[in-house]
């Protein structure tokens, strides 16, 4: 066991690198004027030259990246003060979107998911799926704008923005938070339903499926006892690699909903050019994913001794 | 029967095969109203984006300051946005920068994905693992992100979002490819290539290269409408197609501040355009995954 997230922690550390170098070159090298950038085309040569002094990206690329990796997360252009202390915060209030997505995400994919399965080729099989996969590819912000629409400009029910009054309440900010959350709901259902009905459907046909039918006990018990805890399991990595895209659509919602997480961090630091911010953002995005993903390794190997077996040979 | 004989009567028929599939494949697609139904939205917006610009009732550019915010009536249909343009005419033409620009980020996806993923399927060993470990950074970030990044550093036009969301989509539809190359590449047929001598261009690109077809097809379809997901989210963001272009999701963008006032049309009109050329395509590529797989 202990081989086994030793493995996956070192490949997790290899793309984190990996990841560390694109973000780099994308944001210190190929912006080949940075200076001039930041200052706008009418500020004076001389000017430019010491600004890129100060940025330090006059210096070899090699140790502008050592520079830059130990420097991290560095300072913001735009706010002109360190990043840590402005991000950690947006972090810690996006992390509550997500989560609050989650858990209604969650349970309610996975019922879709089951009732797909125990009425496979029925219509309300097929309308599953089909609402599932349709609200897919159908973006955040068109959701979002919809809802906004008709719940808080239209009826009035829901505030038109995700920051609750300082203050507040739990209760209160969770009313804030209902209309963001629905459009990430509403993109990533279709998945994790299509998962669990697919690891339902599996687990239904399996031969200890049929010999809890044989033996007599009810249908019910079948599902509940035999067949959910089978088909529940490749759900979970389906859960950890959608929290990635979870993560995507909070920049979307963020913004639309004008709350103040990494989102609308990453948004405002590539409108305004300040690349020290969305580098960092971007890299903690891809962070906070990875650790997901390996959590969900883990609790998956876990649970699932075959596949702990397999992996540390 | 010479042994000579039957690679030359089989490939005949092997070819004949393939058209009768492909007669079939296209058939059942026709009865499928799934498909129909998604055909007949997608034409709609493709016949808008070519000719738009000459059945609108109004020019989709021209502002007029007097008449802003103006709610739907019999002259502007659905209203007029901040700069008193007409809504309707906006919107029919809207389809056009995102039907050129997601189509072909797809394509050159395809393209470049189906080239790797042949080589990575094909040849295995350390190419496979070294660009698997690229290929598993980049998806360490959800596209929406790495496109926001790449587009705030190297700038927003169309021509980058192309190539950026065909460059990041090549990664995810190589990773499909090499998982059917990895099933064919054991088969007889890639064997006997490989004592006949041929080279691996020629093993991967005209004998294996026809059979992976049916996969890259239903990939081809999955990711456009993942790639109209990704061009408009980016436009939303203010980092893909650019004003005053009227573009659905750039309209959102740009009066969705002033939706507290009121002014809805200026939005779900275009939200309701996006809601069905999406929706079109995921009818259309569910069908063809069915045909293709079932």
């Amino acid at each position: 066991m202990v081989r086994f997230i030793l493995k996956r922690l070192g490949l997790a550390l290899i793309t984190l690198w990996l990841l560390s170098v694109l973000v780099f070159l994308l944001g210190q090298v190929l912006p080949s004027d940075p200076g001039r950038s930041v200052l706008g085309p009418l500020a004076a040569p001389s000017a430019v030259h010491a600004l890129d002094h100060q940025l330090g990206v006059d210096k070899p690329i090699l140790t502008q990246y050592w520079n830059w990796l130990t420097n991290f997360p560095g300072t913001s252009y735009q706010y002109q003060a360190p990043i840590g202390p402005i991000l950690g915060p947006a972090l810690l209030r996006s992390l509550k979107l997500a989560i609050f997505a989650l858990v209604i995400l969650v349970p309610l994919g996975i019922i879709g998911g089951v009732i797909s399965a125990l009425n496979a080729g029925k219509p309300v099989d097929r309308t599953i799926s089909v609402v599932g996969q349709s609200m897919l590819t159908v973006p955040e912000f068109v959701s979002g704008i919809v809802l906004l629409v008709i719940f808080a400009v239209e009826l009035g029910w829901l505030p038109v923005t995700a920051t609750a009054p300082p203050g507040s309440g739990f209760l209160t900010q969770l009313k804030y938070l209902i209309l963001p959350v629905i459009p990430l709901v509403m993109v990533l259902f279709g998945y994790i339903a299509r998962m669990a009905r697919v690891g339902t459907i599996e687990a239904l046909d399996s031969d200890y499926a049929r010999t809890a039918v044989l033996k007599g006990l009810p249908r019910g018990v079948v599902v509940r006892r035999h067949v959910l805890r089978n088909s529940l399991l490749p759900t979970i990595t389906v859960i950890a690699t959608q929290t990635g895209y979870l993560i995507g659509g909070l920049v979307v919602v963020e913004t639309l909903f004008r709350y103040n997480g990494i989102g609308l961090l990453t948004y405002n630091a590539a409108n305004q050019h300040d690349i020290p911010m969305l580098e960092a953002c971007v890299l903690t995005i891809g962070v906070v994913y990875m650790v997901v993903t390996l959590l969900a390794d883990i609790t998956y190997s876990l649970l699932n001794p075959r596949i702990r077996l397999k992996a540390a040979e | 029967m010479s042994i000579v004989d039957i690679p030359i009567e089989d490939a005949g028929a092997l070819q004949a095969g393939r058209t009768e599939i492909r007669r079939e494949v296209f058939r059942e697609l026709l009865h499928s109203a799934t498909f129909i139904v998604g055909a007949v939205i997608l034409l709609f917006w493709i016949i808008c984006a070519i000719f738009g610009p000459a059945i609108v009732p109004h020019d989709p550019y021209a502002q007029s300051l007097l008449g802003i915010n103006k709610p739907p009536s019999s002259a502007h249909w659905f209203g007029t946005d901040q700069l008193g343009r007409d809504m309707f005419s906006r919107v029919i033409v809207g389809s056009r920068d995102v039907l050129i620009v997601a189509p072909l980020a797809t394509l050159l996806g395809t393209v470049l994905g189906t080239i790797l993923g042949l080589f990575m399927g094909y040849f295995r060993g350390l190419v496979d693992d070294v660009l698997g470990r690229f290929v598993e950074a980049i998806l360490a970030l959800p596209v929406v992100v790495t496109g926001v990044i790449v587009l705030a550093t190297l700038g927003r036009s169309n021509l980058t979002l192309i190539i950026v969301i065909g460059l990041l989509f090549t990664p995810l539809i190589a990773r499909t490819v090499r998982a059917a190359v990895l099933l064919e590449r054991e088969l007889d047929y890639v064997g006997a290539a490989r004592l006949r001598g041929e080279r691996a261009p020629y093993i991967m690109f005209v004998e294996i290269l026809p059979n992976v077809f049916a996969p890259i097809m239903v990939e081809f379809t999955v990711r456009l409408a993942y790639a109209i997901f990704a061009v408009l989210t980016l436009t939303f963001l203010g980092l893909g197609i650019q004003p005053p272009s009227p573009d659905w999701a750039l309209d959102i963008s740009t009066n969705y501040g002033v939706v507290p006032a009121g002014y809805w049309w200026e939005v779900v009109f275009d939200a309701v355009a996006i809601a069905t050329l999406v929706v079109s395509i995921t009818l259309i590529s569910d069908s063809v995954q069915g045909a293709l797989e079932g």
